[in-house]
């Protein structure tokens, strides 16, 4: 990441203490994640100790300190979900993709996560793509959706 | 200065002290595990639980944390804080059971067993190397990570800090990572040597002295004296 954006962003918020979350929230888009180097920059310049941002990184699910593939895969596993059949999902989910929760396929392009509750029950089992819903998922429709996001051999 | 009850003591308070700061200060016995009078209160072990309120409409608040206020009716010993407080100190044990300072908590609190599983941790997240770190040594060093049943206590990306000057007080304040309480028992055992195994206090004997701090026999010889003077 490069400092002058790094920059560009802690100077739109004004380097305000009290907006360090969507500070880092805008930084994560640049990269979809969040560099040792950049929570380090960030936490000199705002004058906030590397403790307390790494505290904060690690507490909000949304945060990932570990580089992600391009699309980021979000499958519910919340209560309504989950007994809508969220979990045969989640592991066809798992076998295309080869990879477990919380890992990034190989070349890159898909990152797995799963989250509790979105608020949309009523769509259940729901799988999210870029946060793009994917309601009333079933294993079948997996590899369809997969699809669309797979890159252009 | 505010008007408030404690165990049927009507007293005189400095506004802005806790309910804990109230007790001590008048001498009431409230057990405490992540309190340090040089560090501000984060109220995470729970042990100091009293019970406020009157008749149906009463409620357990972590003393260290509420603040006085007038006309509070307070009862540090009733039935139900005693409870509670064990089951806390049990829930401690099982996560730290080797602690000393938690063993002789629980030997004052006449905890014999636990029965949770028993887990060799060497951690209760009480904070208290969190705020030393912040507060004495204004390095920051060290701070909770994660949340829920992951939540620890280490510094940022688990490697070592640059702040960290190594002044060791954090390991001097830690009340679980200290040197196993050396009962009879195999780790892990609700020994309570301390408070139950004659002779242990020395405070009957003119030419030895103690070098331990309150421990458990204390309190118990405390309760002893107290309910004596009953008689
Ligand atoms: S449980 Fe999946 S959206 Fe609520
Ligand atoms: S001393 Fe009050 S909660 Fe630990």
């Amino acid at each position: 990441m490069k400092k002058a954006d790094i920059d560009k962003i802690l100077k739109k918020y004004d380097y305000k203490k009290s907006s360090l979350i969507s500070i880092l929230q805008d930084l994560q888009v640049i990269n979809r994640w969040l560099p040792q180097e950049t929570l380090k920059y960030v936490s000199e310049k705002m004058d906030i100790s590397l403790m307390d941002v790494y505290s904060l990184v690690t507490f909000y699910k949304s945060f990932s300190l570990k580089p992600r593939g391009k699309h980021i895969i979000t499958a519910c596993s919340g209560t309504a979900c989950h007994v809508r059949g969220g979990p045969k999902v989640l592991s066809e989910l798992e076998n295309q993709l080869g990879i477990t929760v919380g890992e990034t396929t190989p070349d890159k392009n898909f990152t797995l996560e799963t989250v509790r509750c979105l608020g949309a029950c009523a769509l259940g089992p729901l799988v999210v793509v870029d946060g793009k819903y994917y309601g009333q998922m079933n294993p079948k429709k997996v590899a369809s959706t997969l699809k669309k996001y797979s890159k252009k051999k | 200065m505010i008007e408030m009850t404690i165990d049927g003591l009507d007293v005189q308070v400095e506004e802005g002290s806790s309910i804990l700061d109230v007790a001590q200060f008048y001498g009431i016995p409230v057990p405490t595990l992540c309190h340090h009078d040089g560090l501000t209160d984060y109220g995470a072990c729970r042990l100091c639980i009293v019970e406020i309120g009157k008749g149906d409409n009463t409620k357990l608040v972590s003393s260290c944390t509420y603040p006085a206020e007038l006309g509070l009716f307070v009862r540090t010993n009733s039935k139900r804080v005693v409870e509670a407080r064990k089951v806390l100190v049990e829930l401690l044990l099982a996560m730290c059971p080797s602690s000393k300072t938690i063993q002789d908590l629980a030997a004052a609190m006449e905890v014999t067993k636990v029965r949770f599983k028993v887990e060799q941790g060497d951690c209760v997240l009480c904070g208290l190397c969190v705020r030393m770190c912040a507060e004495q040594m204004d390095a920051k060093a060290i701070g909770f990570v994660n949340r829920g049943k992951d939540r620890k206590i280490t510094t940022p990306f688990d490697i070592k800090s640059d702040v960290c000057r190594t002044c060791g007080a954090c390991i001097y304040i830690c009340p679980a990572c200290e040197l196993r309480c050396q009962g009879p028992g195999p780790p892990g055992d609700v020994c309570g040597s301390c408070a139950n195994v004659l002779p242990v206090c020395l405070e009957d004997e003119d030419d030895k002295m103690c070098f331990l701090g309150t421990c458990g026999w204390c309190y118990k010889e405390l309760g002893r004296k107290k309910n004596k003077e009953k008689e």
